[in-house]
């Protein structure tokens, strides 16, 4: 019980699967910019940028204005370089994306989950 | 579903990002409990899971996009506690690293897909499914809740857009953060998601809610008695 078994990872048959349908899912995951591209659709409702704002209603919210730019992701928008208009590099871009931000996600949740759950029997 | 900066006042995402901090605090203590260290590569698998599936726009043609979020299915098969926190990673991660929705968003991102949706989700399920016999009715329950609860939690972000201009106006009557108020908001976010979105969280969470029935029935949390003390 304090051997310390639960820092040991122990991966069944099933969660072997799983881990391989999410790596698949990521490298598909290209079929998010190339389906809205395709139907001709833009922007989520509500999450466009000021500029696109601006031609929507006239204006940019002053204090939209002033938040907007809070924060500067590193892999914004899930592209290492987004002022690229290759569709291919693009959608390479979104796949390394994918698999960055979903390998960060697991780890960070494995290592959160650890903390939390007392010691693994 | 991803609220930008800038679209929330301080009135409004400073309040939530208290209430999704407390709301953490109880599912860390609840986590706790109720799950055991076996479990913990699928709280993983299912973090990353929400991550991914997040990054699958649909479109609405020639309109607007939006996508699946995961909770539902996470909630129904680890317990919604488990699913907050598994989704909120997801969250903050997508936020920080992607800039997918804003940093002074984040606690009203999480509270609507990481603690609204999920629990929403698992009652809805509770309620329709009540035991693991009927297959059909557990599919059926599975994809009612992901339906609705993506459903609920995308007129939930859509009120918080919708009361920027009540709360935060210029003198001439111009927004200062979100510009459309709830009569534009709510139809807008609640017809994509009644017509596409939720459709397609419905049937990941049938799909993902079947297979583990089918193949490891004992893992899930919402058909374990009392749900709470799993063997370990």
């Amino acid at each position: 019980m304090l051997s310390g078994r639960g820092l040991r990872m122990k991966i069944d048959k099933l969660q072997k699967q799983i881990l391989i349908v999410l790596l698949l899912l990521c490298l598909i995951t290209p079929i998010g910019i190339l389906l809205p591209m395709f139907f001709n659709a833009g922007d989520a409702w509500g999450e466009w940028s000021a500029r696109t704002l601006k031609e929507l209603v006239g204006y940019v919210p002053s204090g939209l204005a002033k938040y907007s730019d809070v924060w500067k992701a590193p892999l914004s928008d899930y592209s290492i370089n987004g002022a690229d208009t290759s569709v291919v590099h693009q959608s390479g871009y979104y796949i390394v994306s994918g698999i960055i931000g979903a390998t960060v996600t697991y780890v960070v949740m494995l290592i959160i989950s650890r903390l939390i759950v007392r010691n693994g029997k | 579903m991803h609220i930008p900066d800038g679209y929330l006042s301080p009135q409004t995402y400073i309040p939530l990002i208290g209430v999704f901090v407390l709301a953490a605090a109880v599912a860390v203590k609840k986590v706790k409990n109720e799950v055991s260290a076996r479990n913990i590569p699928y709280l993983g698998m299912a973090a990353a899971f929400s991550f991914i599936i997040m990054m699958f726009n649909l479109p609405i043609p020639g309109g607007t996009t939006g996508h699946a979020v995961g909770s539902a299915v996470i909630a129904i098969l680890f317990g919604p506690w488990a699913a907050m926190i598994a989704v909120s990673v997801a969250l903050i991660i997508q936020a920080l690293i992607f800039g997918d929705g804003g940093i002074t968003a984040i606690g009203a991102n999480c509270f609507n897909m990481a603690v609204f949706m999920p629990f929403t989700a698992y009652y809805i399920f509770k309620l329709i499914s009540n035991s693991p016999t009927s297959k059909a009715r557990v599919s059926f329950a599975a994809f009612i809740s992901g339906y609705l609860s993506l459903v609920m939690a995308a007129i939930l972000t859509a009120i918080e857009f919708g009361i920027q201009p009540i709360i935060a106006s210029t003198a001439d009557g111009k927004a200062l953060y979100c510009p459309y108020d709830l009569s534009i908001a709510i139809p807008a976010m609640a017809i994509e998601h009644l017509f596409l979105f939720g459709i397609v969280e419905g049937i990941i969470t049938a799909i993902i809610v079947s297979y583990f029935l089918k193949n490891e029935p004992g893992i899930i949390y919402a058909f374990r008695k009392g749900a709470k003390n799993e063997n370990r």
